[in-house]
């Protein structure tokens, strides 16, 4: 007996704007508790929200992104509820009117190519962050997340696996991060996935009870948290039980999920459109306006990489997931002049630094022209492997001019005929024995050469130029 | 429109508000009674009528993302019931 | 009793001094409030400091408006830094805002004095000022009657003279009715024309700040003051101020009877004094003639669905946790929320939540709260119409004297019925404003003049004329033997 796992995913996603959705306060990760709040955000009486209009073009560009068809008149609403982390006891967001619908994403695995439906997108704000104070054994309220821009992207319950929502959630962040809408890390909390799973016996088309899963800070606990939930339902199912309609909360160190307190009787939220705000008409102006400012989107880009420039798939596809590398690899190929050698170099070099220092390819501050000069040397003879490694780090680490670190570190190869002539010389002479055994028939020999003059100009020889001077003088 | 004392539990429920027994029939009956009087409306051919959710006919109001300064933490807190350590102190949440 | 222009002029001419006109106003609140339970508190130095400050503008001409050093009171639902604001409320009763409303800044701004705060119904909810924590608002006329609601402390307060300017707000007729059972003239003004940033919101879609006094012509300056866009406010318009409106003069105005107003359930006497206001208008040279609003039986349901489903949603935050009362003794976090909402609340603010939160529910949503905004569509488009053919609709303010104290709290529905005239005129947002037009059995009685949108104008000035003609509205002067 086969089963099929059903997932869809509600993605909440911080937009990248300077201010809270409906306040002026700052967007700014930390500071100390409610520092970055006003009579607005923490529901004052007496305050009325007032709409961020960049919240609404960064929506408006996922929207578009992703394919969908977007609202053109629509409303807020208001979400009714009673928690602490919600100041006005309601939250305002999307119901009947979300900004967009209707959209996709194409996603790849190993089974094939597949197409993810989106349901909706909408825009929402944040909650405050609630800290259990165990000397009282009460919660601590700070406002500061509260009115964080959030748009919220519900999927179609389309894919199967975990490898299907990984390879979603990959291409959702990777788009996103291209448009500058957010920074998308699940780490911080820019990102964030809720789980909607069922399962059904291979074959059978109606749907069966589904979980929520909350609570997964990585990609990795988030298909770990399905495969572990997929196999909890389906032995509940084959003991003769039924699998319960709730939220559930994944705990990655147990590596399983804990049904959360049901809240009390199936939330009736009451929805009724945010009278303090006026609707909000999209004309076909500023969707074209938004169209056509959106930038080259990673599956362009890739494909772009391997037509045009002739790169691997592979390579393509792994440079195109981070926006930042592929700025690097564009940037820094065009002074080099050579792509395969950047993205060799990229894949290689950079993307270990990167891994062995902890740092995630969004944060990376490598200037684009300094690579291109450091490959373009290397390119060029002007200095050797070693040598652009050692350059590489030190201007990753410290940003360093370099020119000035290689001239400082002697790291230049000799080129000067003149030096290398000499240096041939001066071994040919000093080796007469082994001279006479290479023209006799020894041609392993010339690399003894070559190793020699190596060492008299201490590593530093252009080994092209080296070379051909001492065939000629070995003739 | 009846309603029953499931439905007085239900909407003070949902509204936070306690509700003793011995207010549950006047609340019952109150709330009853305004709905039977609201039943007048159903009276109205509403057919291919736009709901008034707003009453003025502006579209489109915004505010740049420009930041403002936010309030001193102590102006914000300073009505708050309990208060520690610069966060509002609430009766333990459960997930 | 001076106006507030009056007071205006005399100030800027050195006649008087700010300070002891503060003074004189809140010593005479001090002295005569216990009565009446008007005003809920004064402001003592903060006002004398503020008159002093006007003061020094005045001394050397410089006059920031025609009532720079003018005493104001104003309703205790707008936000007046570092000035306790309750809302007549248990649950705010020692609520002190961080910051100004709008109003409020323009005020100041304009150099008016804030005196005091007025008491209210309970967060607005009433039409006879006796649902407050604080208690019950007298009747200047016959303390055992109610002075109208919900803005019956800032309506008497002008009528006893404790202020020539109050601010008020209205929802579905909380500056027009308490208008007309004190004896003194009330505005509403279009919604969106006034910000209702630091407003503490009762319905959204329907509230508005106005203003009363003795006369139109210092609602005029109070709404020159007060309209304009603000920025705090997504729903304030960029509405022209009522001095900078056009109007019609008075002999071409054409002015509405709608007959449905007249039928049963008017009072004998009310109906006399609103239909000799129409016949001095006619005097006067407008035109006046019937019309037809049969929405008006719709009006009522619909507004309370309305503003009660939003006033549902408004009052959540009201939780024990940010600001406000927290029950003292409770066992976990539902029972704290449950316990603070219960004790904070009087009864008719739990009753209209109740509705409320069932209009929203889930299963009645469509029946209740959608259909009631369609209801709305209809009623707005009504009111549209006929003013398209008119300037504007005259009719009573309330269909009833002013009732005895006790009466309403007995029965809300008979409550609710009698804001018949006044809550469509906040459903289909246009202005409105009443003025006493007679009296009945020593009662005042109030007509109520309703215009188009954004023309709070052409109804001050109607009023205005009126008020040349008649002294219906100096009245309440004499009797507080100023």
């Amino acid at each position: 007996m086969s089963w099929e796992t059903v997932i869809g995913l509600e993605v909440h996603v911080e937009l990248s704007t300077k201010t809270k959705i409906f306040c002026g306060c700052t967007t700014k990760f930390g500071g100390e508790p409610n520092t970055h709040c006003c009579p607005i955000c923490t529901g004052m009486p007496g305050t009325l929200p007032l709409i961020n209009k960049r919240v609404v073009e960064y929506a408006l560009k996922a929207g578009l992104a992703l394919k969908c068809e977007i609202t053109r008149k629509m409303k807020f609403d208001r979400k009714n509820y009673f928690y602490p982390d919600l100041p006005k006891a309601y939250q305002i967001s999307q119901l009947y009117l979300p900004i967009c619908r209707n959209g996709h994403i194409d996603i790849e695995t190993s089974l094939g190519n597949k197409r993810i439906g989106i349901h909706e997108i909408h825009m929402e704000e944040d909650a405050g962050k609630l800290t259990h104070d165990p000397w009282l054994d009460e919660t601590l309220v700070d406002y500061n997340r509260c009115g964080v821009p959030l748009i919220e992207i519900v999927s179609e319950p389309d894919m199967r696996s975990a490898e299907e929502v990984i390879a979603y959630l990959t291409s959702l962040k990777s788009t996103l991060q291209y448009l500058g809408v957010s920074d998308c890390r699940m780490q911080e909390g820019s990102l964030r996935a809720d789980i909607n799973l069922s399962v059904r016996r291979a074959g059978e088309t109606k749907l069966g009870t589904r979980t929520e899963m909350k609570n997964m800070n990585s990609f990795k606990a988030i298909a770990r948290a399905i495969e572990g939930e997929a196999k909890r339902q389906i032995e509940l199912i084959e003991d003769g039980r039924k699998v319960k309609q709730e939220t559930r909360r994944w705990d990655d160190n147990k590596d399983s999920s804990f049904a959360m307190r049901s809240k009390e009787n199936a939330q009736d939220y009451r929805y009724f459109p945010e009278p303090d705000l006026p609707p909000i008409v999209i004309s076909d102006e500023w969707i074209k306006q938004v169209t056509e400012s959106q930038p080259e989107l990673p599956k362009e880009k890739r494909a772009r990489y391997v037509s045009e420039l002739g790169l691997p798939e592979y390579d393509a596809g792994l440079i195109t997931q981070e926006k930042r590398l592929a700025e690097l690899f564009e940037g820094a190929s065009a002074v080099c002049k050579d792509c395969k050698l950047t993205s060799n170099w990229i894949m290689g070099e950079l993307l270990s630094y990167l891994s062995e220092k902890q740092i995630p390819a969004d944060e990376l501050s490598l200037d684009y022209k300094k690579l291109g000069d450091i490959l373009s040397r290397m390119q060029k003879s002007e200095i050797n492997r070693n040598s652009a490694r050692e350059v590489f780090k030190v201007v990753m680490e410290t940003d360093a001019d370099v020119g000035k670190y290689i001239a400082e570190h002697s790291l230049s190869l000799v080129g000067d005929s003149d030096m290398l002539l000499s240096a041939a010389e001066s071994v040919i002479n000093e080796n007469a024995g082994a001279v006479s055994r290479y023209k006799a028939g020894e041609e392993k020999l010339f690399g003894f050469f070559v190793g020699q003059c190596m060492k008299k100009l201490r590593g530093k020889a252009d080994p092209v130029k080296l070379g051909e001077i001492l065939k000629e003088k070995l003739q | 429109m009846k309603i029953d004392d499931e439905m007085i539990d239900y909407v003070s429920a949902l509204a936070k508000l306690s509700l003793p027994d011995d207010e549950r029939e006047k609340a019952r009956q109150d709330l009853q009674s305004v709905l039977e009087y609201a039943q007048v409306l159903s009276e109205v051919d509403t057919g291919g009528v736009e709901p008034s959710s707003h009453v003025a006919e502006a579209v489109n109001v915004f505010r740049e993302d420009e930041i403002m300064p936010s309030f001193d933490k102590r102006e914000i807190l300073k009505s708050a019931p309990r208060v520690k350590d610069g966060q509002y102190l609430v009766p333990k949440t459960v997930e | 009793m001076k106006t507030a222009l009056e007071y205006g002029r005399l100030l800027a001419e050195r006649q008087i001094g700010a300070r002891e006109l503060a003074q004189s106003f809140m010593d005479k609140i001090s002295s005569g409030n216990g009565k009446y339970n008007a005003v809920l508190r004064t402001c003592g130095e903060s006002a004398l400091s503020a008159a002093d400050e006007a003061q020094k503008r005045l001394d050397v001409g410089a006059a920031l408006s025609p009532i720079d050093g003018v005493p104001v009171l104003v309703k205790d639902n707008i936000s007046t830094k570092g000035i306790k604001t309750t809302c007549a409320s248990k649950m705010l009763a020692d609520y002190v805002p961080p910051y100004d409303a709008a109003v409020i800044e323009k005020l100041r701004n304009a150099g008016a004095v804030i005196i005091g705060k007025t008491n209210m119904d309970e967060f607005a909810m009433g039409s006879t000022s006796e649902t407050g924590y604080f208690g019950a608002v007298s009747n200047p006329w016959d303390a055992s009657r109610v002075a109208g609601g919900s803005s019956g402390g800032s309506a008497a307060s002008v009528a006893l003279g404790f202020a020539p300017l109050a601010l008020g707000s209205d929802t579905g007729g909380s500056i027009r009715q308490p208008a007309s059972y004190c004896g003194v003239t009330g505005i509403k003004p279009t919604y969106g024309a006034v910000s209702r940033y630091g407003l503490i919101a009762y319905a959204s879609s329907l509230d508005q700040i106005g203003a009363l006094s003795i006369g139109a012509g210092d609602l005029r300056a109070a709404l020159d003051i007060m309209t304009g866009i603000d920025k705090r406010d997504m729903t304030s318009a960029d509405a022209l101020k009522p001095s900078a409106q056009k109007v019609k003069p008075i002999g071409e105005m054409r002015v509405a009877l709608p007959k449905e107003y007249f039928g049963e359930g008017l009072d004998d006497g009310v109906a006399k004094c609103v239909l000799s206001a129409a016949k001095e208008l006619e005097k006067m040279g407008a035109k006046v003639s019937e019309c037809s609003l049969s929405s008006v039986r719709y009006a009522v349901p619909a507004y309370y669905i309305i503003a009660c489903a939003e006033a549902s949603s408004n009052l959540s935050r009201y939780d024990g946790i940010k600001y406000g009362m927290r029950a003292e003794k409770y066992e976990d976090l539902s029972d704290m929320y449950e316990k603070t909402r219960s004790e904070g609340f009087g009864a008719e603010v739990k009753r209209r939540i109740r509705l409320g939160a069932f209009a929203l529910s889930s299963g009645y949503y469509d029946a209740y709260y959608l259909k009631a905004l369609k209801v709305r569509s209809i009623i707005k488009q009504a009111f549209y119409k006929v003013l398209e053919d008119y300037d504007m609709i005259l009719c009573p303010a309330s269909p009833v004297l002013p009732p005895e104290k006790g009466e309403s709290l007995a029965d809300p529905m008979q409550m609710y019925l009698s804001d018949i005239y006044t809550v469509s005129v906040n459903l289909a947002g246009l202005p409105g404003l009443t003025m006493p037009c007679g009296f009945c059995g020593g009662l005042p009685v109030g007509c109520q003049l309703i215009g188009r949108a954004f023309e709070e104008n052409a109804l001050l000035t109607a009023a205005e004329e009126y008020q040349k003609a008649t002294d219906f509205h100096l009245r309440a002067a004499k009797e507080a033997g100023l």
